[in-house]
């Protein structure tokens, strides 16, 4: 009621005692989580890249990794580099083209219709499904008839793939103007040549910086690899029979060895795994700076 | 939408010749192939939940109501999943514990706090622990991690001793690896998730009610506790329960802290077991009823994943459906 008869001498900006204090403490609270998540951060990337860069260099990245459980020196993790690369590449063109016709399907064909809502949501429900039962599913599915082989591990990690890029390509479709196509439906274009030479070059820096990050997911992952590809120590070239190796395995298996030479294989694992997944973070993020026309 | 309409009518009915030739088989094929591909997903969860509840099968069957009992021992043929659900439950809860409160906090901070030019280097900041693979935290925990927290747990067990419930629940550690460090860990891996999900959340707030409590004086606090939450408690649960969902289904680094024993104790310094982790590390030798059980434990978690996953989209999209209508 004071401040209707003297109206000049209310400070709205600035609300006295308790309420002050109470509003500054969750602020302050506010802030602390913030360097509540950045201590463990800081932690686990000084003490990967404090470990790892004493170990990395070439003849690291690329020397077979040793056969014995206690070797003398660190050896290297060439096979899982090349076993990494294979696998993912695979995983890649599997699931890149799949999930980017389902979310042309989603967002050009289905529109709102209830298959295309369903089939979306259900591709939501499916990122959540554990990487280790995409791991248990092939191994029913594919391994227990033609066994273990680095296309094993790529059907797992492509199943891991393919909702992430539905969903963040459905989200570039989207974003495209329907002037674009109803211009290029104007000029008298099939809707499947509108999709493919209109719609999706337009969504095209999206796709990929998406792509890019889905890429560096299913790089960092162990478990759907344990029971595809099985973990060996020798390099295995041939991509679609035998079993093979990965980085990410390798760190898995070493983390438990009390060995030093083990150990300083895993961090020097860690690192590189640490630093692909960055390269393809900044990747993306410069495809979309770039490239995209339509953000978010 | 009427001129997609118009556009297919004049390619395929009265155009000339060269514009119908479009519409033939190669556009219609081409429909029918992304709608393949998009029932791929359905495809594929379908099939997982098949395959392997068949490759479980002789599990069920060898076990029946057993599969639920609280001793799991392979050499004595004793194989019930109690011990992991259990384990499962409670790093999932502990990481939920930690995560939460911070996940929103930060969310917070982003959209009522800071501005637009700091929150970007925030949210890049907060997306890094996503981008540490499960494996490189794993191997973090083991041996960095849970020997440093060790001395920890046993100055807080020794500290506790005697005290009714605390004590139980914080008694001395045998080590470093045990439930309380795998839900550490997870807390970690499920912060960036629930903070970007609570961030959309709250970011759907109309800006004319956050106005209207500040334009009655409210602190910006007070405008959270009237505005913000009221309004985002909803997607907020949903963003949660998909926390939940990542964690107990997160499998190689709690297979490396959570200490790999299968025991049913209140005492969260203890060695533990998770569904997903004791997967990882006994599937490869194991076979026969054995091997099953294991599979069984993966269908038992890709039911509760799903469950928890299709209830938390349900919520996160109810209360996005509201905000649009609003």
């Amino acid at each position: 009621m004071a401040s209707v008869t003297e109206p000049q001498k209310v400070d709205l900006q600035e609300p006295a005692g308790w309420r002050r204090t109470k509003n500054r403490l969750a602020t302050i609270l506010m802030w602390i989580s913030f360097v509540v998540v950045i201590i463990p951060l800081v932690f686990v990337l000084y003490t990967v890249i404090a470990k790892g860069a004493s170990v990395i260099s070439w003849s690291f990245l690329t020397s077979p990794i040793p056969v014995s459980v206690a070797p003398a020196g660190v050896g290297g993790v060439g096979p899982a580099v090349l076993g990494t690369i294979e696998i993912v590449a695979l995983a890649t063109v599997l699931a890149v083209p799949l999930g980017v016709l389902g979310a042309i399907y989603l967002n050009e064909y289905g529109g709102r219709n209830w298959l295309s809502r369903f089939i979306g949501f259900m591709a939501d429900v499916m990122t959540g499904v554990p990487s280790i039962v995409m791991g248990l599913f092939i191994f029913s599915i594919w391994v227990l008839h033609f066994g273990f082989s680095g296309l094993a591990g790529a059907f797992a990690l492509g199943a891991l793939m393919l909702p992430i890029v539905i969903r963040s390509t459905y989200e570039m479709l989207r974003l495209v103007p329907n002037e674009l196509r109803d211009g290029s439906y104007a000029l008298g274009a099939s809707k499947s040549r509108v999709t493919l030479t209109v719609v999706l070059p337009a969504a095209l820096g999206g796709i990929v910086s998406g792509v890019l990050l889905a890429v560096a997911r299913a790089a960092g992952e162990t478990a759907p690899l344990l029971f595809t590809i099985l973990t060996v120590t020798a390099a295995n070239p041939n991509v679609f029979s035998g079993a093979n190796t990965s980085l990410p395995s390798q760190i898995f298996v070493n983390a438990s060895s009390p060995y030093p030479g083990g150990q300083a294989r895993g961090w020097g694992a860690a690192l590189t795994l640490i630093a692909i997944a960055f390269i393809l973070m900044i990747a993306a993020r410069f495809v979309t700076a770039r490239f995209a026309r339509y953000q978010r | 939408m009427s001129v997609v309409t118009q556009a297919d009518q004049a390619a395929s009915g009265s155009a000339p010749g060269g514009l119908a030739a479009h519409r033939g088989l190669g556009d219609r094929s081409f429909q029918w192939l992304a709608l393949g591909c998009g029932l791929l997903v359905l495809v594929i969860l379908v099939l997982i939940a098949v395959t392997t509840t068949q490759q479980a099968s002789s599990w069920f069957s060898s076990q029946g109501l057993k599969i639920f009992s609280t001793t799991w021992n392979p050499t004595v043929g004793k194989f019930g999943a109690t011990p992991f659900i259990y384990g499962t439950a409670i790093t999932g809860v502990i990481a939920l514990v930690m995560a939460v409160p911070v996940s929103i906090g930060i969310a917070l901070l982003l959209t009522e706090v800071v501005p637009y030019r700091l929150a970007r280097p925030i949210v890049y900041v907060v997306d890094l622990l996503a981008v540490v693979p499960s494996v490189v935290w794993g191997l973090w925990g083991i041996l960095v991690f849970a020997p440093w927290i060790q001395h920890i747990y046993a100055s807080i067990g020794s500290g506790v001793k005697g005290v009714p419930v605390l004590g139980s629940l914080f008694g001395p550690p045998t080590s470093g690896a045990a439930f309380f460090t795998a839900g550490i860990i997870l807390a970690f891996m499920i912060t960036p998730i629930v903070t970007s999900l609570s961030r959309e959340v709250i970011a759907t707030v109309p800006t004319i009610d956050r106005e209207g409590a500040y334009a009655l004086g409210a602190t910006r606090w007070e405008m959270i506790r009237g505005v913000v939450w009221p309004h985002s408690q909803g997607g907020i649960v949903g963003a949660v329960l998909l926390g939940l969902g990542r964690a107990i289904g997160e499998t190689i680094a709690a297979a490396l802290v959570i200490g790999a024993s299968p025991t049913i104790t209140s005492h969260l310094f203890a060695p533990g077991y998770s569904m997903p982790s004791v997967i990882a590390n006994q599937f490869g030798e194991a076979t026969g009823v054995f091997r099953a059980g294991l599979m069984g434990l993966g269908v038992l978690l890709f039911v509760f994943t799903i469950i928890i996953n299709i209830i938390a989209r349900v919520i996160v999209e109810r209360s996005a459906r509201r905000k649009r209508g609003a």
